[in-house]
């Protein structure tokens, strides 16, 4: 591979990386280089192509089309209808994209105390890998990951803000071992 | 970093040079038991410098004492500008008419001297109203680098002998310092003087940290580190500055950290299948055994003084409340009754006391309680306040203020609920965590 190439493929990277992340926390769902060495696995960068949301085996579809997180109500882990519509339709995708293991991110509102948060984080993104586990993904692809109140969407002192930012993202995390 | 740390030990000495026997009782003596209305004033004139070299810190010393005293809310200033008499000597006589004129109390006298690396700092205490001198001169020796401790030393000695309490003013608080954009905030641990002054980073910043706590002789820090990709439980040397990662439970995700008050154990939270109980491993062994096995979160543990019990909070009723059980495990007892949530109970020093977290209708407080949950006092609302840590001496609580829409900061209190401040810091700061009084 020459040299231009290189270039063009660095710039086309970049372009779709631009397109398909529509959160300013980072591509997979928020965690961010900045605090955690580089990503899930393992430190190491991985590199994938995130694709057109609409070709159906791309992880832009999973997340745009499909929709890579559920929201819960203050101080519960509660799934609702939405959420299990939602994680029906992920379980089906991770089922016809067996290669891709899953971190699934916890996170909280401020409205709380910081420990009490990481711990609430916790328990939502359990209730996410349970509900998975028992549509038949493997245990073996998923991981949970508590943040806390420490990674919000959107960090406004307003009700809109909090309902979204009481989540669990499933986050493709590469390609599973 | 590490010079910082490595302060040389203060030898304090008696000077006994011309102090006489204090005589006659009722000295200068301020009962904060109450909460004081109005403030004692007192005068700190410049320190007399002993040598040419010590006259650089003649100013600076006073201001740092004169500061410690006034923040406490207990003390007011007769600045330096409304002083009638001229202090030329430690050990000259004091024209106590002069001080009255201007209705000092508590008058201060220091001096210092220098050579090469060393100082020397010595101070007097004066009740002006008496006209008698409070205790014995004292002195203190050190590095120049330690200026401001002997400082602090100076200022802890005069606020013991005035309230009779212990002092809390040379110690030093760690605390999470934060940068970068809201959703994706960079943290670092920090640590600094209770008066936010020397303010210093522990790490990097490339990995997200979370409320650090001191150990009781203030030598290590035990934090949560998501140096790993989920939160785990870091244990640092101050001095070296060395980190290892402990109280690992497989699968399960670490945090809230916390020293016995001996230090030889820590206990801590792990999250696992849904569900957080507290753990405590004995720190040289290494053996971890469980404390609680609720169906529910339990986090946010503090030792008793004594170490005989550990208050918590837990969400086993529903929401989250505050309990009390032995250190060892065992019966839980609810001690939170008010209404709202309850969250991050810290035992008092003096373990009459534990500070907590409260939200209720769409507020967050800092209020205390007794350790029975009697006798509950809120000492503050906002739109969020969480995570008080003690002083020293149980007198004054820090903890973390955000205001709505605004970055977090660090605020303190008298447990009075009086003299709210903010500690001067730069920059958006969290979770701190007092420590001890040094040597």
């Amino acid at each position: 591979m020459n040299l231009t190439t290189k270039a063009l493929l660095l710039v086309a990277g970049l372009a779709l990386a631009a397109c398909n992340n529509p959160r300013a926390g980072g591509t997979f769902g928020g965690g961010g280089a900045d605090g955690f060495g580089g990503g899930f696995a393992d430190g190491g960068i991985t590199m994938g192509n995130l694709g057109d949301p609409n070709d159906p085996r791309s992880i832009a579809h999973f997340q745009q089309r499909i929709g890579d997180r559920v929201f819960f109500t203050t101080d519960s882990s509660s799934l609702n209808d939405t959420s299990r519509s939602t994680l029906n339709a992920q379980a089906a995708w991770l089922r016809s994209n067996p290669q891709f293991a899953i971190v699934i991110e916890g996170h909280a509102d401020e409205r709380g105390t910081r420990e009490y948060n990481v711990a609430l984080g916790e328990r939502r993104a359990n209730a996410v890998m349970q509900y998975l586990i028992g549509q038949g993904i493997s245990a073996n692809r998923l991981r949970t990951v508590s943040y806390g109140k420490e990674r919000p969407v959107e960090a406004c002192p307003e009700q809109r803000c909090w309902d979204i930012n009481r989540r669990a993202v499933t986050a493709i995390s590469g390609v599973s071992s | 970093m590490t010079r910082l740390f490595l302060f040389l030990p203060l030898l304090a000495l008696l000077m006994g040079l011309v102090a006489p026997p204090v005589a006659q009782a009722q000295p200068l003596r301020l009962q904060i038991t109450e909460g004081v209305i109005e403030p004692m004033p007192f005068a700190m004139p410049a320190f007399v410098p002993e040598n040419s070299a010590g006259s650089q810190f003649a100013e600076a010393l006073a201001r740092v004492v004169a500061a410690n005293l006034s923040n406490t809310g207990l003390f007011r200033e007769v600045p330096p500008a409304a002083h009638i008499a001229r202090v030329s000597s430690i050990d000259a006589s004091i024209n106590y008419s002069d001080w009255r004129a201007i209705n000092v109390q508590a008058l201060i006298t220091g001096a210092v001297s220098v050579s090469g690396n060393r100082m020397t700092v010595k101070f007097r205490l004066f009740d002006v109203l008496s006209g008698q001198q409070v205790g014995q001169g004292l002195q203190f020796s050190g590095t120049t680098d330690s200026w401001r401790r002997m400082a602090h030393k100076v200022s802890d000695a005069v606020y013991s002998r005035i309230t009779g309490e212990g002092g809390y003013f040379d110690s030093r608080v760690v605390f999470i310092s934060e940068s970068g954009p809201r959703g994706n905030r960079t943290k670092r641990l920090a640590i600094m003087d209770q008066d936010g002054e020397n303010a210093q980073f522990l790490t990097d910043g490339r990995a997200l940290v979370l409320a650090p706590r001191f150990s009781p002789t203030g030598d290590r820090i035990l934090y949560t580190t998501y140096e790993t990709g989920g939160p785990r439980i870091a244990l640092m040397s101050i001095q070296t500055g060395q980190r290892q990662l402990v109280g690992d439970i497989p699968g399960a995700q670490t945090f809230s950290p916390r020293f016995s008050p001996d230090g030889s154990v820590l206990v801590f939270s792990a999250a696992r299948g849904g569900n957080t109980d507290l753990y405590r491993m004995n720190l040289s062994s290494g053996q971890i055994t469980q404390l609680t096995s609720s169906p529910s979160i339990a986090t946010s543990p503090s030792f008793s003084p004594d170490g005989r019990f550990i208050t918590f909070e837990s969400d086993r009723s529903g929401t989250s409340q505050i309990y009390v059980m032995p250190a060892t495990g065992g019966e839980a007892r609810r001690i939170s009754f008010g209404q709202g949530r309850y969250s991050t109970p810290v035992w008092s020093p003096r373990g009459d006391l534990i500070a907590f977290t409260k939200s209720h209708a769409g507020r967050f407080h800092i209020g205390v309680m007794r350790s029975d949950g009697s006798e509950e006092r809120l000492l503050t609302a906002s739109f969020l306040d969480e995570g008080p840590t003690w002083a020293p001496n149980g007198r004054v609580i820090m903890f973390t203020r955000e205001a709505q829409g605004g970055d977090p900061a660090l605020f303190s209190v008298d447990i009075t609920g009086r003299n709210l401040r903010r500690l001067p810091l730069q920059g958006p700061a969290s979770d701190p965590a007092w420590g001890p009084l040094l040597p």
